[in-house]
């Protein structure tokens, strides 16, 4: 039989590690990517004296490498201090795979996201609340570093696929070095929306694509 | 799990009966020559008999004369061949206006696609949520410069069977070319085209039990049409390129091993299949109209599961289907079809298609059944949708 992922992939797949749901937990968030559809929801227990990770669970709607990278991102996590656990790289967590397809970033890159906005979430919880900042284009930059281009699986902005930014009125302009007709046109449109539409005074997004 | 393949993606690709290679088979080893004119040698001149017996049988299974029919090589080219070439033939000047459906085939609507950067028009005609065009939107989409309608028989992911009878009369009225893609129902359902007012039919073996490779299509008596395949006088002078005698004798012989008692075999197994899972498998949908549709298909989608996830657990228990999520398209883009017929993400994500074939058995039927069952209520178990965010939101 030939399937398409590694051994350790399908291990996590067949048997995800800490899977589930944690009672009133102390940090909680649920990524999702509509340009592929899946989700992942991530809870984590803190031990405030130490500011570790004690206790975490995952829960995933989505794809093999979706389901397997909740796993693995649960397993470094775990005793790790808040600030070690943000900065596991999804690279990180695919090299603990034994490697990932490159068209398989965009689903598995969400556990990683999980994880970070988890903690996050502890973070704003426990009056580590951060000011609200205006939306800038590095503000933005840094956002479209989330959005993964499926041909390379890389991001866009490390690809050079973001050719411009524009904000004006709190409308943000992004133009995309694609075109219209591109086979990942859509998804990736749909991701920038995800990750751009959110901030709090962006009142319009506007994608365009190159010819 | 049976401890052999049970391979349920007939529609994609199917296996090769052994009837069909045994037709094929002289034409590799003993009349390999090109088909000659009738003042070749010997063994052209029986390559080109085999060749216009294989052409005769498959016509007059559509009911068409054989000068009607050429061979390709395969349905895309065929769809390929029939929108471009009637563009070619007929788009001069204002007449540049085309309609296909929204859940059409790739070979159809990358073709329009292609044809819009030409400088045509395409109307994408909607669907309704079975997946029906409405004949009324069709006659009002029509104008004075449209030239082709394009409408396949049956749908290639959710089996829905099309009024293609009531679609050739509208057509027909205005004066326009039809054209079906009959790619998934020739021959299972019939299409006589003596019958029916269509002038254009793609068809193809690799969905019979054919081989790969060889396909071909219907061109009424008359219908203009342009040459884009160029080189040779093969094919009446419509598409260049040496014959594939092999390919056609095969392609013939597997349109005559097809029965009536075969279609209600595969459908037997379809209506078993969608009456378990829908009535065993809480929170599942079927995609597609419930009996007007292919006798070989049923498209399920299983809410707050994804589809990659289930097949990969079924081809690690032995089982072969395909799904319309976008994690296991190469354009990470969900199906077009599910979305046309107005489903969302979450319906195109957990949907599966099983498309059945000669090998199938019920035993089959029922041991996917058992294994969907268990693989949907463990990856719900860990999915956040569903019962889970219920309770959460509730």
């Amino acid at each position: 039989m030939r399937f398409p992922y590694s051994e350790t992939v399908l291990e996590h797949f067949r048997h995800p590690r800490n899977v589930g749901k944690i009672e009133n937990p102390d940090g909680k968030a649920t990524e999702g990517s509509p340009a592929c559809g899946d989700m992942v929801a991530v809870y984590i227990k803190v031990d405030p004296k130490t500011n570790t990770i004690a206790d975490i669970k995952f829960e995933s709607y989505g794809c093999a490498s979706n389901i397997a990278t909740g796993s693995i991102i649960t397993e470094l996590a775990k005793g790790k201090t808040l600030d070690e656990a943000k900065n596991i790289t999804w690279k990180e967590a695919s090299e603990a795979l034994g490697g990932l397809p490159k068209i398989k970033a965009h689903c598995s890159v969400l556990a990683v996201e999980g994880l970070r906005s988890a903690i996050q979430n502890y973070e704003e919880r426990h009056g580590l609340v951060k000011e609200q900042k205006p939306t800038t284009v590095e503000v933005v930059r840094q956002r479209l570093k989330k959005v993964i281009n499926p041909l390379t699986g890389l991001n866009v902005v490390r690809t050079n696929l973001v050719k411009d930014i524009e904000i004006k009125d709190g409308t943000v302009r992004v133009l995309v070095d694609v075109p219209q007709d591109h086979q990942f046109a859509h998804a990736i449109k749909e991701d920038i929306t995800e990750r751009i539409e959110p901030l709090w005074d962006v009142k319009k997004l506007v994608v365009e694509f190159t010819e | 799990m049976l401890g052999r393949v049970v391979y349920l993606d007939n529609a994609a690709a199917t296996r090769l009966d052994e009837r069909v290679l045994e037709a094929m088979r002289p034409y590799f080893f003993d009349t390999y020559a090109v088909a000659t004119s009738e003042f070749g040698y010997s063994q052209g001149i029986e390559a080109r008999e085999a060749l216009d017996g294989a052409r005769e049988a498959i016509a007059s299974a559509l009911g068409a004369a054989p000068e009607e029919f050429i061979f390709t090589s395969g349905s895309t080219e065929s769809s390929n061949i029939a929108l471009k070439g009637v563009a070619l033939a007929l788009g001069k000047k204002k007449d540049k206006h085309i309609i296909v459906s929204k859940i059409e085939d790739f070979p159809v609507l990358h073709s329009s696609q292609a044809l819009e950067k030409q400088g045509f028009q395409v109307t994408y005609l909607d669907v309704d949520g079975d997946g029906f065009v409405d004949l009324d939107k069709l006659r009002d989409s029509m104008t004075n410069e449209t030239i082709l309608v394009s409408i396949q028989h049956a749908n290639q992911e959710i089996g829905t069977i099309q009024d293609i009878e009531g679609i050739g009369h509208i057509c027909r009225e205005k004066g326009v070319l039809f054209h079906t893609d009959a790619t998934h129902t020739f021959p299972w359902v019939p299409l006589d085209v003596k019958r029916i007012p269509v002038d254009l039919v793609t068809v193809s073996a690799h969905t019979i039990h054919g081989p790969k490779g060889i396909g071909g299509l219907y061109i009424r008596q008359g219908t203009q049409i342009a040459k884009w395949v160029d080189g040779g006088f093969q094919e009446f002078n419509l598409r260049a390129g040496l014959e594939n005698i092999a390919g056609a004798v095969g392609f013939a012989k597997a349109v005559e091993l097809i029965t009536p008692e075969e279609t209600k075999r595969l459908q037997e197994m379809r209506d078993r299949l969608i009456d378990r899972i829908l009535a065993e498998i809480p929170n599942s949908t079927l995609n597609g109209h419930r009996w007007r549709r292919l006798p070989q298909n049923a498209n399920i989608t299983f809410h707050f599961v994804e589809g990659e996830s289930m097949t990969l657990h079924l081809d690690m228990r032995g089982f072969a289907v395909s799904t319309g999520s976008a994690c296991f398209s190469r354009s990470l883009e969900g199906s077009h079809v599910i979305f046309g017929i107005g489903g969302d993400h979450e319906r195109t994500h957990g949907s599966i298609r099983f498309t059945f074939g000669r090998y199938n058995t019920m035993e089959d039927v029922d041991a996917v059944v058992q294994a969907l069952a268990e693989i949907v209520k463990e990856l719900r178990s860990i999915s956040p949708l569903g019962k889970n965010r219920e309770k959460e939101e509730g």
